[in-house]
């Protein structure tokens, strides 16, 4: 008899052999300067069950550019590992070819040249066409969303969520988890979820007062003869990254104690597959798989993550599946006897250009926008360059921010938040309101103004990279580094907390920051109850009008070193 | 009985203004001083007691901790770091159905909250938790 | 000294077996001030806390608490009693300003 061990070993090398064959078809299909929506679909559908994974939406409707990151370390063991692995690093380990379609959706390498001969990527309409055919071939797939769809974009800030909510139950989610979701308050969410036709999960959300569990944990779906359980794992920093003011009856956590319980508690009802959906992270879901035990299949998130191919922990299979609405996962199983004997798996690159809207989304989606349809299209400039946010440290849309919080609110330095969300544009691209909110739209943009000596700007900073570098992954919260304006610095990633950070250089005046002495300073996406000040996307718009186009060069006053 | 009068840190309204860094040498000689207090003088060994503590505190202001240790007729629970460093002391009495104790403390900053027992035989355990404390607020 | 509405609230099941370990949840509601707060003024607010918490089941103590002001607002009490005959559970919140918070709970032991 063969163990199932054996069966995902050999399973895995199989798609590990399917992966650079593919990026070989893509490569042609560069050349051809052609891609069809049946090889995006292609796919020979295996076992009984299949899973559809989309996260990380950030109530992106339309199709957009998203640049990848080009640093993104890891700390501790992951440094050197998928998903850490950037530009040509990635496209060497997975053996993609490095004009094809696949390097472009998931590296930032020649991203404006190779832009060009792809189109943009995303789309719910597109998305909805991708679903839709699995579901023909498949039509009891399982879709799962990962959170984080309903925040991130005009409409969605201007209606609490409500349109991406709409649109989501359109799309025939079954099961989704959570992080930004809170950011609309937790009333709000309650709202929501009571009238939502799917399973809002968070077996990881417990109320603050008795520690008790406050949503679904797990639901279970009879598919394919098989009993499939999906267990929803919440962003467990969402008290520490977003302000715990606006759910303050909420506690987080990853509660790996009760995940493992939760697996123990559906297998023992029967579940012949355990599916955790999860807003953990890549690292923190890479942990907590090797150290929860009767996973099958995590469902990764929170990080934006993009990979070609699972990356198997011991027996459980880590699935990564972008960001934006870039990429759709389809997962197809062979579940029998509780047990899973193989996969196959392909991460759907949603090219905008090859793939038809589908048409009723396509009209879901313009009556949800047609309320702002005026706001949305109003050009307040132009960009020469590539702006970008995505990466470990400042993207030139944060560099754009930053200037704009400055000069906009007479500040000596900017701070910005290093979330992952916001798309780019392209050189000559127009800059619409839209694409402003696009990289700044939250419920607490409130753009503050204060005093902050060269010592409390130093701890800050040195309080976040600790967040982002910590060698262990449970360690981990929140997003990337934050952004600085005006404010130059060498950053250690490797070295303890309070040593990281040296060479802080006030950029205005070419010395080192004074840690004795006030600064202005400007920023934004405060967690404090009561900050005061115009929204961000009004700063950013005043001044974008102001220059009529804007053209931002790479940052060059930060210095990172490893090791 | 010195109490520093470090100032506290407002954690949850801390937004991305204040800075959190622990000030180990001196929440160590505080450490000594309130363990001593305790023990009457006596040096704490190793023993059944545990502390459960979250790594990283979602909320400074309210930092869920639990105490157990079989055999213990009391329990003290220290946060060397806060301006009041003393949290509370649980005695357990004939009804106690075990030696174990949650509750929810605050903590100003990051450091190793202590526990400190008194078994029945009249000698002292210790045990501790590092809770990371953190400003946080950078979205993801 | 400002009065509290302290509104304690407890969670005891209704039956054990006799002998048996029971979980017991207590919650209240207190700012816990801890003398160390600024105002708006700048002005330093006065100590203000529950000072003591005692659980006793039929008269016999199950835990006796002393709190000093670095507990969390609100203080949560989790511990375990041992019941050896059905009675009732007295809790008492003690409060610097001198009110006492009462709440019991009966128990069936069969």
């Amino acid at each position: 008899m063969i163990s199932r061990r054996h069966f995902l070993q050999a399973s895995l090398a199989a798609s590990a052999l399917l992966g650079p064959a593919a990026s070989g078809q893509w490569g042609r299909l560069a050349a051809q300067q052609r891609l069809s929506q049946s090889d995006l679909l292609d796919f020979d559908t295996f076992g009984n069950v299949t899973l559809i994974h989309l996260t990380d939406l950030h109530a992106q409707t339309q199709p957009i550019w998203f640049r990848e990151a080009s640093v993104k370390l890891g700390g501790g063991d992951a440094r050197g590992q998928p998903p850490h692995l950037v530009g040509e690093d990635f496209l060497a380990h997975y053996g993609l070819e490095r004009t094809s379609a696949m390097a472009h959706a998931l590296t930032h390498v020649e991203f404006e040249a190779l832009g060009q001969a792809y189109g943009r990527m995303g789309g719910l309409d597109r998305i909805a066409t991708l679903v839709g055919a699995i579901r023909a071939d498949r039509p009891d797939a399982l879709l799962l969303d990962g959170g984080d769809t309903w925040h991130g974009s005009l409409p969605a800030l201007r209606t609490d969520g409500q349109d991406m909510v709409n649109l989501m139950n359109a799309l025939g989610v079954d099961a989704m988890t959570s992080h930004w979701e809170f950011t609309l308050g937790a009333d709000r969410v309650d709202q929501i979820v009571s009238g939502l036709p799917f399973a809002f999960l968070g077996q990881n959300i417990f109320d603050t007062d008795w520690n008790e569990p406050v949503y679904e944990p797990y639901r279970l779906f009879e598919r394919g003869g098989a009993l499939v359980a999906v267990i929803g794992q919440a962003f467990p920093y969402t008290p520490i990254a977003n302000p715990a003011w606006m759910f303050p009856d909420l506690s987080f956590g990853i509660r790996e104690a009760r995940m493992q319980a939760m697996v123990e508690e559906v297998r023992a009802q029967g579940a012949d597959l355990v599916v955790v959906l999860s807003h953990n992270g890549f690292d923190v879901d890479r942990q907590m798989a090797a150290r929860v035990q009767g996973i099958d299949v995590i469902l990764t998130g929170h990080t934006h993550d993009a990979l070609p191919e699972p990356l198997l922990v011991g027996q459980t299979l880590l699935i990564a599946s972008g960001s934006n609405g870039k990429f759709v996962t389809r997962l197809d199983l062979d579940v029998r006897d509780g047990q899973m004997l193989g996969f196959r798996h392909r991460l759907i690159p949603v090219f905008a250009d090859a793939i038809d809207p589908d048409p009723e989304m396509a009209a879901l989606v313009a009556a949800e926008r047609a309320p702002f349809a005026e706001e949305l299209a109003e050009v307040l400039g132009h960009t020469d360059s590539l702006l970008y946010r995505r990466g470990n440290f400042n993207g030139t849309w944060d560099d754009l921010i930053c200037t704009a919080l400055m000069e906009e609110r007479d500040a000596e330095i900017a701070l910005s938040p290093g979330v992952r969300w916001g798309p780019s544009l392209m050189p000559g691209d127009p800059i619409t309101r839209e694409d402003v909110f696009n990289v700044t739209a939250m419920t607490y943009g409130q753009a503050y103004r204060r005093q902050m000596t060269g010592a409390e700007i130093h701890g800050a900073m040195e309080d976040i990279a600790e967040n982002l570098f910590h060698p262990d992954p449970y360690f981990q919260q929140g997003g990337d580094m934050v952004r600085v304006g005006g404010l130059g610095y060498r950053i250690a990633v490797d070295r303890p907390m309070g040593e990281r950070i040296t060479g802080l250089t006030h950029l205005a005046s070419g010395e080192a920051l004074d840690m004795d002495r006030a600064y202005t300073v400007a920023g934004w996406a405060s967690v404090t109850e009561g900050t005061e000040g115009p929204q961000i996307w009004d700063v950013v718009s005043d001044h974008i009008r102001k220059q009529g186009r804007v053209s931002v060069p790479g940052n060059e006053t930060i210095e990172v070193v490893t090791g | 009985m010195t109490i520093s009068r470090r100032r506290i840190l407002a954690v949850a309204s801390a937004g991305l203004a204040v800075t959190l860094m622990p000030l180990p040498a001196q929440a160590a000689t505080d450490a000594g001083d309130l363990i001593a207090r305790f023990t009457d003088g006596a040096t704490p060994g190793e023993g059944p007691l545990t502390i459960s503590a979250p790594q990283i505190a979602e909320n400074g202001n309210a930092v869920g901790v639990e105490v157990a240790c079989p055999g213990a007729r009391s329990i003290r629970i220290l946060a060397p770091a806060n301006p009041n460093p003393e949290v509370c002391t649980v005695h357990f009495g004939p009804r106690a159905g075990s030696r174990t104790l949650s509750t929810r403390i605050r903590m100003a900053e990051t450091m190793d909250v202590i526990a400190l027992a008194e078994m029945e035989d009249g000698g002292f355990v210790q045990a501790s938790a590092r809770v990371r404390v953190t400003i946080g607020g950078c979205g993801g | 000294m400002e009065r509290i509405d302290a509104r304690p609230r407890v969670r005891v099941p209704r039956s054990a077996s006799p002998g048996e370990v029971v979980l017991i949840r207590t919650l209240a509601n207190h700012p816990m001030e801890n003398g160390e707060r600024l105002d708006s003024d700048g002005e330093r607010v006065a100590r203000h806390i529950i000072h003591r918490f005692i659980c006793t089941f039929n008269g016999d103590t199950v835990i006796e608490m002393e709190i000093e002001p670095s507990l969390a607002a609100n203080p949560f009490i989790e511990f375990e009693a041992e019941v050896p005959e059905s009675g009732t559970f007295h809790f008492a919140w003690h409060d610097d300003n001198g009110d006492v918070y009462e709440a019991t709970a009966d128990i069936e032991v069969a």
